[in-house]
């Protein structure tokens, strides 16, 4: 007599995993990682190295030996947190920053809150963020490494273009002379920056991991819209009021780690939130708390620290804003 | 520009396999195994005895209660027993076991495949020649079709829908119905209509069933103006009542209501064609359309089947189980129910046997919720199955109900799309029915 297996509905299951997930997103960042190997060399390829591994050693080693658990590095996704750290560090980082920042990313701000799914904030950024207010002086060094392709620049022109603006504007300076003076332009921001992390360099590599994470459904629209949505209006508001005090819309998008951000940091599944509305209204937070920072703040970039407090508000938003329920009305009698 | 429902939807992967398989009649078992409660509602009362000879067709259970259906011989024989006998789950439930003598038909049913498309008879007379001749809906949940055609008098008809999307992957049978019997479940539809006192029908029909449409529609121009062929885009589960209401209609039915509150009612392919067969034909719904199926299957099949043929004489006839499937699932693979017991029997409502093999159905390694939000996008009720599950896991059925598990329609549409493998389906169906219990037991208002 054939035994038959008997299990409830449904019988199949669809091809996604999370480690399909996972491995998606490593291979929306490859563009980027390509593009910081070009101009940062050897150092772009030991900072990636250097995340990805001790992540994922971390990882291993505490439910190994101190939660007990089964280790489920294979699902990429502390590889991804390490890569996601390095990418958003100066290029001339020494490895053993990276190192700090993947044992502060996976131990505290993943594994202590009970690992994949539980934690609370993007931990890449908080790794970012402790190794930001840890050691401001190497963290703020854009001094660029030599490639096998380009001369190394020494940190007097390696400043990011934020920063060279936001001096400019202190001192009195206007938008038009600044650009000039540095000989700025948009084309040069959307493939090359000037200064800058390791994997903001091509706004135009970021955008194309954009559009294969779209492509392949691993995120949605709303959040990477929303944002980008966000700082143009809410930036072209103070432009269009004083444009010789702010910068203006593109520049503001094309600059700095917005996109990385909106693209990479804030639609980390586990920090996000999960319906449509939730979606947009902790994207618009994002945007806007970034360009509060980024002109009225002292730091020159704000999108790791909003992407963080927003990160904060998720399990409210969750709460309050809940997907259209198809039985809206309830039936009377 | 074809339609669909509003929220949420997979595709699943069509795998109609089994489409180009003509209907071929199945031939007779040797013992016909039919069980008194094959539909929705209270179990039918037996009017034949041990050592009772019966013809095809005869009445053998009568129906018992409001909401129950009668139940006629599939086959011509004698009754050698009336015992509990296990069904399509492994429960046991009591049978009339027939060994299959001939095939005697009783007389006054047509037989014939001539079309009689004159409607003669009038509303009430329908409703009652339907509910003795045992019309449940083939759509799956076997509800009694007189009831579903007697709305209560607060409640009006508008519309009747005919529900042709079969959305689930691997069935064919409506397919195959709408193909070679089209005329006939117009006619089917036609009486309804009249039933219901309706002007107006609308028959939808997924747009990966292209042959299926356009005959429909041929056929419908010829004298069947008053039914309306709508196209729909392919989704899963649009073949569900809400949503297909939605997606031809834009109407959604309210929580805790049924399609009438809407104005409509909801009647699937094969349930027209048994409505045909027994107004028209005088025919008892002894016999369905079963799609077999699987890709671990040499050949795929299409039969006729009378009610009560056991499963294992249905493997026996395909040349036996394949080698390599290990779960039978009566229905779809995304809500059918896997079988437990060979030697269970059809049901009126049987609409597919679909052989799975390990590969295609076993379920990956759990692991942890990842948020990724999936299961919210996915859901065609707009609940959110990771919260469900969650709550559900801690027995919170307040939070629960606030969070409207009860809407759940069990469609699998969560689980089969989270990328680690929680059983989100399993859990919330248990607390859904707990949910859904105290909401019936509180005094009305």
């Amino acid at each position: 007599m054939k035994k038959l297996l008997v299990s409830p509905a449904p019988h199949i299951h669809g091809k996604e995993s999370t480690r399909g997930l996972m491995r998606d997103v490593i291979i929306a960042l490859a563009p980027s990682l390509l593009v910081s190997i070009y101009f940062f060399g050897f150092s772009a390829i030991k900072l990636a190295f250097v995340g990805a591994i001790t992540c994922v050693i971390v990882e291993y080693a505490i439910q190994k030996y101190i939660i007990k658990a089964k280790p489920s590095v294979k699902d990429y996704s502390a590889a991804l947190t390490g890569l996601l750290l390095a990418l958003n560090l100066p290029p001339n980082s020494p490895w053993w920053i990276v190192f700090i920042g993947s044992l502060v990313a996976i131990g505290i701000a993943k594994m202590s809150f009970g690992g994949l799914g539980q934690n609370l904030f993007n931990p890449a950024l908080v790794g970012r963020v402790f190794l930001l207010v840890s050691f401001p002086v190497i963290m703020t060094d854009w001094t660029t490494p030599a490639s096998w392709f380009r001369e190394g620049i020494d940190s007097s022109t390696g400043a990011t273009a934020l920063s060279i603006v936001k001096e400019g504007l202190s001192k009195g300076m206007t938008m038009d002379e600044i650009f000039a003076q540095n000989d700025f332009s948009y084309a040069q921001m959307l493939f090359s920056k000037i200064g800058g992390s390791v994997g903001e360099v091509s706004a135009f590599a970021l955008l194309l991991g954009l559009v294969y994470l779209l492509v392949r459904r691993v995120i949605r629209p709303h959040i990477p819209l929303s944002i980008l949505g966000s700082v143009v209006i809410f930036s072209g508001i103070f432009w269009l009021i004083k444009p010789e005090q702010f910068p203006d819309p593109v520049f503001t998008i094309l600059t700095g780690g917005i996109l990385m951000g909106a693209i990479f940091m804030a639609t980390d599944y586990v920090t996000s939130p999960m319906s449509s509305k939730g979606m947009v209204i902790y994207g618009v937070g994002i945007g806007i708390i970034t360009v509060l920072i980024r002109f009225f703040g002292a730091y020159p970039e704000g999108i790791s620290f909003a992407i963080l407090i927003m990160n904060a508000t998720v399990p409210l938003l969750n709460n309050y804003f809940k997907p259209e329920r198809f039985g809206k009305e309830v039936k009377n009698g | 520009m074809s339609r669909t429902f509003s929220i949420g939807g997979i595709h699943p992967g069509d795998n109609k396999i089994s489409a180009n398989a003509a209907i071929e009649n199945f031939p007779l078992m040797d013992t016909a195994y039919i069980s008194l409660s094959q539909h929705l509602g209270a179990p039918a009362e037996p009017v034949v005895a041990k050592g009772d000879t019966v013809k095809t067709g005869q009445l053998i259970a009568k129906a018992s209660g409001f909401i129950s259906a009668n139940i006629h011989s599939s086959v011509s024989g004698t009754v050698t027993s009336i015992e509990p006998y296990p069904d399509l789950s492994g429960n046991l439930v009591p049978h009339i076991i027939i060994k299959v003598e001939g095939d005697e038909w009783v007389e006054g049913i047509d037989r014939s495949e001539d079309i009689v498309r004159e409607i003669s008879m009038e509303s009430k007379e329908i409703i009652g020649k339907i509910a003795d001749a045992g019309v449940v809906g083939l759509g799956g949940a076997a509800f009694p079709t007189h009831i579903k055609l007697s709305p209560p008098p607060n409640k009006k008809a508008e519309f009747l829908m005919i529900n042709g999307a079969e959305c689930e992957p691997y069935l064919t049978s409506d397919y195959r119905v709408m193909l070679e019997s089209t005329e006939q479940i117009l006619i089917g539809t036609k009486i309804m209509m009249k039933a219901l006192g309706v002007k107006k029908a609308y028959f939808g029909v997924e747009e990966n069933k292209p042959a299926a449409i356009k005959k429909l529609k041929a056929v419908a121009s010829k004298g069947y103006k008053e039914i309306k062929i709508v196209t729909l885009k392919k989704m899963y589960p649009q073949g569900g009542e809400k949503q297909l209401i939605d997606a031809i209609l834009k109407r959604r039915v309210p929580s805790m209501g049924l399609p009438i509150d809407t104005g409509v009612v909801v009647h699937n392919v094969g349930t027209a064609l048994a409505v045909y067969e027994a107004i028209q034909k005088n025919k008892p719904l002894i016999d369905g359309v079963v799609t077999v199926t699987g890709k671990c299957m040499t050949e795929q099949r299409n039969f006729r089947l009378r009610v009560g043929t056991s499963f294992d004489s249905i493997m026996y006839a395909i040349g036996g189980f394949p080698k390599d499937a290990v779960k039978l699932v009566n229905g779809g693979p995304m809500m059918g129910k896997a079988i437990s017991k060979m030697e269970a029997a059809s049901v009126k409502s049987t609409s597919a046997l679909l052989l799975l093999t390990d590969r295609e159905t076993r379920r990956g390694v759990e692991g942890n919720c990842i948020r990724c939000g999936k299961c919210v996008d996915v859901c065609p009720m707009g609940l959110e199955p990771y919260l469900l599950n969650r709550l559900s896991r801690a027995d919170r059925l307040e939070d629960l109900e606030i969070n409207m598990v009860h809407d759940c329609i069990e469609c699998g549409c969560c689980m089969y799309s989270c990328p680690a493998n929680i059983p989100l389906l399993d859990t919330i169906r248990l607390t859904k029915a707990q949910v859904l219990r105290i909401i019936r037991s509180r005094p009305k208002k």
